[in-house]
């Protein structure tokens, strides 16, 4: 048996979570900003008033720094997955790749075209093709983000696919099974609603600074009416569709709910923990330690968001890990749910199908390799689990997926709120009078940022041991390498990407200061 | 066609020409391309399968040992 340095798994987990974050600062803002300067625009292409015009080249001009310095920086995690985690990317084959394959072309094309007249086209084109070259952009990089969301949303919901041992990879079955799974789809319209809202907080904030400056008055009015419309759209849209992604967490990944909930023990009628405090001495699911110091909780709504129904069972980390539990299969029909044992003993009989049939067909012995691929597939959706030495592996961080999980939850509904008082105040005139609520407005920006990235760290830490839900750990993905390999890496792209946010932020508050007057590209 | 390549080309060459705070970005996309397909994908992060065998057969036969021999007792 292969040894694995435990330190080369983590630091490989650890350089990957830095870059996705520090990728995914530059993303949101970009998704949400776009779209909120082509309805700006829209306002200048039906109005003809020239100061629509400037409000839509100032926030274009602030999209732009964004947009320049966040480039490529998702490509870092395309090297990463071909270096660190090379058994992965070898074993899910082209259902990774398509993916990202129909992004880069999308993104090349579509992008690079359309911003190129976004920024190019002032009074050089007609304002009718102006104006749909930057829905478009936008349009390009939204669809961008799909094909992102699809490969990520396949690594917690492996569908459409079929394991071909002669190659060792996962080959598309199905493409339109992989594209259009319900987790994706829930993924991809909560990452772009909840991405709304760092825009909508980014020109609300902006605009707040302006008018506490006293400032371009009318530049910040009429950017907070279109930004806080849009911010309290997107996050109604962002829980409505979050909603919608915990039902398929629960449905297809309870033990990430459960971590989500600190739930331990299943309940019918399961309570939704509105705010808690985890109790810190709770160590282990089976230590006998009370879960929560301190918790408000309301009876039946986790159940009615895991199940669709208030009565229900939720399962919390000790059924998992025990099983025992009544399930009900996609048909209805009712059956008892495996202990982490018994998937373990699967996983490991699917492993022994792969290695005798490489064996068998080494030797030339069709007979046995039939057999061997038969236990293979008969086994292959347990095949993680033969990498699994201790089944407390199996329990991610529950403390890191819960706090970020709630915190996610409550900053969304106060960004209901304050969208929604934004809006009424500015409309009343008032918003300009009142110094709390632009400071609030301010405290915004940073408060968005950490919404998103909690809903980040709720999807991936919550996910773990799996890098493929079920069939592939993180011990079985990340490839034999030095772990001082990835300890230089990591720091080397500690340093760059905080460069690159300095440079970033320094550009950025030089042009907000500037503010819309001698703009140019 | 050619007059239509013409202008997209001036299109590009003024919008480019014209730019101003854009040509700083420019410069960072830049050197950042330059650190991370220069610097970093090869000093850093060769491709591990490619770089260690040439043929397909090669690196699913690796894999699937990799997949044997880290198993627990299989």
């Amino acid at each position: 048996m292969e040894t694995l340095d435990l330190s080369l798994v983590d630091w490989s987990r650890a350089q990957f979570a830095l870059t996705a974050i520090y990728h995914w600062l530059f993303v949101p803002l970009t998704l949400g900003l776009g779209v909120i300067i082509s309805v700006m625009e829209t306002y200048y292409y039906k109005t003809g008033d020239e100061e629509w015009k400037r409000i839509t080249q100032f926030w274009m001009k602030l999209f732009g720094i964004n947009f320049a310095i966040g480039i490529a920086t998702g490509i870092i995690l395309e090297f990463e997955f071909g270096t660190n985690w090379s058994n992965y990317s070898w074993f899910v084959g082209d259902i990774f790749g398509a993916p990202l394959a129909i992004e880069g072309i999308m993104a090349f094309f579509m992008e690079s075209t359309f911003i190129a007249v976004m920024f190019f086209g002032w009074n050089k084109v007609s304002k009718k093709f102006h104006l749909a070259s930057t829905w478009l952009t936008i349009i390009g990089a939204t669809l961008s983000a799909l094909w992102i969301l699809v490969a990520n949303a396949w690594m917690q919901f492996p569908d459409g696919m079929h394991f071909n041992p002669d190659t060792v990879r996962n080959e598309m079955a199905d493409f339109w099974a992989v594209l259009f799974s319900p987790v994706a789809m829930n993924k991809f319209f909560h990452t772009v609603t909840s991405s709304w809202i760092v825009g909508s907080a980014f020109v609300v904030a902006i605009s707040a600074w302006f008018i506490l400056k006293k400032r371009e008055l009318d530049l910040a009015k009429k950017s907070i009416r279109i930004a806080a419309v849009f911010g309290l759209l997107g996050t109604l849209l962002a829980a409505f569709t979050g909603d919608g992604s915990a039902y398929q967490v629960a449905q297809k990944q309870p033990m990430k709910l459960a971590a989500m909930e600190g739930l331990y023990q299943g309940q019918n009628k399961a309570e939704l923990v509105g705010f808690g405090i985890l109790n810190p001495s709770k160590s282990s699911y089976d230590d006998g330690v009370q879960p929560f110091a301190v918790k408000i909780a309301v009876p039946g709504l986790l159940s009615l968001m895991a199940n669709r129904d208030l009565n229900t069972f939720v399962p919390g980390v000790t059924d998992l890990i025990e099983g025992g539990y009544a399930t009900k299969g996609k048909n209805g029909e009712v059956g008892v749910a495996l202990s982490a044992e018994q998937k373990m003993a699967k996983g490991k009989l699917a492993v022994e199908g792969l290695k005798n049939y490489k064996l068998a067909r080494l030797v030339s012995n069709d007979s046995l390799a039939k057999v061997s691929k038969a236990q293979l597939e008969e086994n292959f959706a347990y095949f993680g689990y033969g990498y699994i030495k201790d089944k407390k592996e199996l329990v991610p961080n529950v403390p890191l997926t819960f706090y970020t999980f709630h915190l996610m939850v409550i900053i969304g509904m106060y960004f209901i709120l304050f969208f929604a008082l934004a809006w009424f105040m500015n409309q009343k005139n008032t918003f300009n009078s009142q110094k709390w609520m632009l400071w609030l407005s301010l405290l915004g920006l940073p408060l968005a940022y950490i919404c998103s990235e909690c809903g980040w760290i709720v999807a991936e830490v919550g996910r773990q041991p799996w890098v493929i839900q079920d069939i592939m750990p993180a011990n079985m993905a990340v490839s034999q390498i030095s772990a001082g390999a990835v300890q230089t890496t990591f720091v080397l792209f500690a340093v760059l990407f905080t460069v690159l946010l300095f440079s970033e932020l320094s550009i950025m508050i030089k042009q907000i200061k500037k503010g819309p007057e001698g703009l140019n590209h | 066609m050619k007059k239509a390549l013409l202008s997209v080309f001036r299109f590009y060459y003024e919008g480019f020409r014209e730019m101003k705070l854009g040509k700083t970005l420019w410069l960072i996309i830049l050197v950042k391309l330059f650190i991370m397909f220069i610097v970093l994908k090869i000093f850093f992060f060769p491709d591990f399968l490619g770089s260690r065998f040439r043929s397909e057969d090669e690196k699913a036969d690796f894999v699937g040992n990799q997949l044997i021999e880290r198993t627990i007792n299989p």
